[in-house]
């Protein structure tokens, strides 16, 4: 084995998954076939609210290349129970049946209906088209609030309302806290439903061993082992029988978080047919039946003094489920519940969430989760304080931070913190914004009256992720743990084997984890496969999402090699014929002390594990090591953005001059992927403040059903973003390490709104919606000057 | 009815026997098995089945099989020659120009025809060139700088080979 001295982590390596992704030899799921595979096609519902009265298959089962076609009813005796959700956040929520196809009713536009089998793609398309189904279109609830006033109409009759559940959380005696307060600022905020768009669409392909029972399912998705899980309650397959491997996987943001109808479809299908089942999911379908993110109403108050020091927070929440409840779509709200107090002080803090079925695409987490909308409510409101206190937005923010901390720290949302130092990132990112010149350039626009007009906005967050210690999910009512496990194998030939549990989409753990463990064993880093995404592979595992795998899986991928690092060091005593304290193990050799010459690299004692020819007694052949590890804490990163807009005064367009993330997300493992992380997630949040919305009428219809009218941003849309960072470890793991996939995501929308309030704060502007299309910014204008010459 | 054509695909040239209505996407991934082109939308917006045909990048997903009768195309297993990568996807590597991937092909075959049409490539062209190429995962800043980073080498190795 070859040893090296330098260190890994911290520099940044290049990407070792590049190389197939850059010449087109990445196998994503559509990418694999079976020979004499079939093709799935769903027929979905064109309404949004609609009983079945009949489905006829007749004419689709004898088209050509038909093989089979499947309605709801016709499948009902395949499932052994309904799709799962995993998170009932209260005793009494409610949770209809959601079926892999629907059998009576239709609840949402692109629920389905029925499938239809066929030799090749073209041929099920055709055929679905050909099913008939006869529907009684019936009233839909599509607006939240008016989804939970009296009379309207129910998204699943037999419960007797639209409302799921209402899960509240209090610390102190906020009641008594905003009686006593001089300052109460109220705020409303909607937060408008996005589509995630990964850029690849979903797909499954199930291949049957139909004499032994087995399944092999590979499947776009973020969580195969969950998926595995979720698979087996749905179908009575048992989990021993049921393989699932998540290859190159296309980008993610949440949305293949999920366990989908599609999954347990091919399943059903491949096991009633005994052969292979394809579907690949089109984009169009991909914006019906793909869940949705973010869609909240959120009315937001803060008790503060007159100087604007915070007292309290207070928050009602309705946050919308769409129509039926997913994996985790009543808990992803909740997952910001503890942060509607942001990185700021106070004593007391009550939130309260209601969830609402709706006749719309079912949610579930999209990039952040709970915490974009925390941060938006918590970053705009500062913002209003401080208006109403006579303070500037910097201000605000510095008298209300909890002070400097390298030790768990309680925050007023209830959490216990692990290191911050909040102030600290806003200085950065104020120098890094040049804050001084553009205050200038702002003035100098303002006394000119220019038409483009300058604003700049705040965002400065505290998120929490690392999903999740396993005692807190319980406390929270989750149905599963949120350990991860790796583990770390010596080849007799020096290489070095490293299987992980959680599943990359694009994060980059096979560069990531083979720094760790290539400092840790002091072997170079190409010496060092990660291999991941497969049931069979890696038995253990609780999958990717939460921006956990660094700090949940990358723990143990470290916690295993130190295993290794400790079995070999008893081989490299018993060789060197001394007692274990009198070796010194450095850069993957150990040395006797004193006599640096004798000594023992990691692979010379991998080669003696393996001939076991001499071990110490007792000592098991070979060197494989497993570590599962399970938090005791969350980890949670911060920092401050900085967004500066221009404003066309004239025609509403807004345009991002400058935008400064300055973030903390511990001890960086690596600069470059850091980077793209964040980079990535700003632009995400960015589109979400200008460009995008999941539109319904008021018959449930999506608007927004294609990517020629859902505003994903190209290149010239975005800007260029200056990243800047501190690095404060996190105590909750001996990494150091919080985690960055979500940061930019979570903090970004509030700033580049924040940016145009400001801009347009000498019309009088304090509110206006999102997304911030040119025309919402040009009636907001308008009718602020209308307002003003009333 | 099939229908018979004849193309060039990467240097090799193949006939066939297509469906009239299989589209070009189709044919290079399913009839070709080359699966490195993607598809990620049914609308032709997203250019992830970005290829060249005759030098110029095109949606392969805009066009049918048939229409590519008697053309000349590259696709991105086309792009490396003899084990060496292309300047482009080099600096997509050196760059951190890509996450999840899946958006690659398609962004290195655009940025191939941008680079062919135009070396003296700025900031702001490049990102002008990629308007019909979407990418979810980068924010596409570490694209545009690998596109700039490879007309630059390209650039230059123009200058030596012209000496
Ligand atoms: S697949 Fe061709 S543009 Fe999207
Ligand atoms: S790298 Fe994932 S879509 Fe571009």
């Amino acid at each position: 084995m070859a040893q090296v001295k330098e260190r890994y982590v911290g520099q940044s390596v290049k990407r070792k998954e590049d190389a197939e992704l850059i010449t087109g030899q990445g196998r994503y799921t559509e990418d694999i076939s079976i020979p004499g595979m079939l093709w799935m096609s769903v027929v979905r519902s064109p309404f949004a609210n609609a009983r079945i009265r009949s489905v006829d298959l007749s004419k689709a089962r004898v088209m050509d290349g038909v093989v089979a076609a499947f309605s709801g009813k016709d499948l009902a005796g395949d499932w052994a129970a309904p799709m799962l959700m995993a998170w009932p956040v209260t005793e009494d929520i409610k949770n209809p049946p959601h079926w892999p196809l629907t059998q009576d009713i239709a609840r949402y536009q692109g629920d389905g209906v029925a499938v239809v089998v066929a030799e090749s793609r073209a041929a099920a398309a055709d055929a679905a088209e050909a099913v008939e189904v006869d529907y009684e279109p019936l009233d839909p609830a599509v607006d939240m609030e008016a989804a939970i006033a009296d009379g309207a109409p129910l998204v699943h009759e037999d419960i007797g309302t639209n409302k799921s559940y209402t899960w509240t959380l209090t610390n102190g005696d906020p009641d008594k806290v905003f009686a006593d307060a001089p300052v109460v600022v109220k705020e409303r905020y909607v937060i408008q439903r996005q589509i995630p768009n990964a850029i690849e669409p979903r797909a499954v392909l199930v291949q049957p061993s139909p004499a032994q029972g087995e399944f092999t399912m590979w499947s776009a998705t973020q969580i195969p082992h969950i998926v595995r899980v979720a698979m087996t309650i749905t179908t009575g397959i048992p989990e021993s029988k049921l393989r699932i491997i998540a290859p190159k996987v296309g980008g993610g943001f949440g949305s293949k978080l999920q366990v989908y109808p599609e999954e347990a479809l091919c399943l059903a299908l491949a096991k009633r047919l005994g052969r292979a089942v394809k579907w690949v999911e089109t984009r169009s379908e991909n914006y019906l039946a793909t869940h949705h993110g973010r869609d909240q109403i959120q009315e937001i108050e803060f008790a503060a003094d007159e100087d604007g020091k915070i007292r309290g927070y207070r928050c009602r929440i309705l946050t919308n489920m769409g129509a039926y409840l997913m994996i985790i779509t009543p808990g992803t709200p909740l997952l910001g519940a503890f942060l509607y107090c942001g990185p700021y002080g106070g004593e007391a803090y009550h939130v309260e969430f209601t969830g609402v079925f709706t006749n719309t695409t079912p949610t579930d987490a999209y990039r952040g989760a709970g915490r974009p909308e925390a941060t938006y409510a918590v970053e705009r409101t500062m913002d209003a304080l401080a208006r109403r206190v006579g303070k500037d937005p910097v201000e605000i923010r510095r008298i209300n931070f909890i002070p400097p901390f390298t030790e768990p720290t309680p925050s007023p949302g209830g959490l216990t913190l692990d290191s911050g130092n909040y102030a600290a990132t806003l200085d950065r990112a104020l120098e890094l914004a040049g804050y001084e010149d553009l205050r200038k350039e702002q003035r100098a626009r303002r006394e000119q009256g220019t038409v483009k007009q300058i604003g700049i906005g705040f965002s400065t967050y505290l998120e929490m992720c690392g999903l999740a210690p396993s005692r807190v999910l319980s406390a929270l009512r989750y149905a599963a743990g949120g350990w991860d496990a790796a583990t770390v194998r010596l080849l007799p030939t020096g290489k070095v084997v490293v299987i992980v549990g959680t599943t990359p989409h694009g994060q980059s753990h096979v560069t990531t984890f083979a720094q760790i463990v290539a400092d840790d064993l002091g072997v170079p880093v190409d010496d060092v496969e990660v291999l991941y995404g497969d049931t069979q592979l890696a038995p253990l595992g609780m999958d990717t999402y939460g921006s956990r795998s660094l700090a949940v899986g990358g723990v143990a991928v470290h916690r295993a090699a130190q295993k290794v690092v400790a079995k070999v060091r008893k081989i490299a005593a018993h060789e060197l014929e001394v007692a274990e304290e009198d070796l010194e193990y450095e850069g993957g050799r150990f040395a006797v002390k004193g006599a640096p010459d004798r000594a023992k690299t990691v692979g010379e004692l991998g080669f003696s594990a393996w001939t076991a020819h001499n071990l110490p007694d007792g000592l098991e052949p070979g060197v494989e090591e497993t570590a599962v590890y399970d938090a005791q804490n969350f980890v949670f990163p911060y920092g401050a953005h900085i967004c500066a807009v221009e404003v066309d005064t004239e025609t509403g367009k807004v345009d991002v001059l400058k935008y400064v993330a300055v973030d903390d997300v511990g001890t960086i493992i690596n600069p470059q992927v850091v980077d793209g992380q964040v980079v990535g997630g700003v632009v995400q949040g960015i589109a979400e403040a200008l460009y995008e919305q999941a539109v319904y009428d008021e018959n449930g219809q999506l608007l927004t059903s294609s990517m020629t009218n859902y505003e994903i941003p190209a290149a010239p849309d975005v800007p260029e973003i200056a990243v800047g960072r501190s690095e404060t470890p996190s105590t909750t793991n001996e990494l150091g390490v919080k985690g960055v996939g979500e940061t930019g995501t979570i903090a970004s929308p509030p700033a580049v709104v924040n940016a145009v309030i400001d801009a347009l704060s000498p019309l009088g502007v304090t509110d206006i919606g999102r997304p911030m299309s040119p025309e919402r910014v040009w009636r907001t204008i308008r009718d602020a000057k209308e307002g003003g010459a009333r | 009815m099939l229908r018979h054509i004849s193309l060039t695909v990467n240097g090799t040239r193949h006939d066939a026997d297509v469906e009239p209505r299989q589209l070009l996407v189709y044919f290079i991934r399913e009839t070709l098995g080359l699966t490195g082109t993607n598809v990620g939308c049914d609308t032709s917006t997203c250019g992830a089945c970005t290829v060249l045909i005759d030098g110029r990048s095109v949606k392969s997903c805009t066009m049918l099989a048939v229409q590519a009768d008697g053309r000349d195309i590259t696709t991105i297993e086309g792009m490396a020659r003899n084990g060496d990568l292309h300047p482009i996807q080099r600096a997509f590597h050196e760059n951190h120009g890509l996450q999840c991937g899946y958006c690659t092909p398609g962004m290195i075959m655009a940025a191939a025809s941008l680079i062919e049409e135009n070396p003296q490539l700025s900031e702001e062209s490049v990102r002008m060139g990629l308007e019909g190429n979407l990418c979810r995962c980068t924010g596409y800043q570490n694209i545009v700088k690998a596109i700039l980073a490879a007309a630059e080498e390209i650039r230059s190795s123009a200058r030596v080979s012209s000496r």
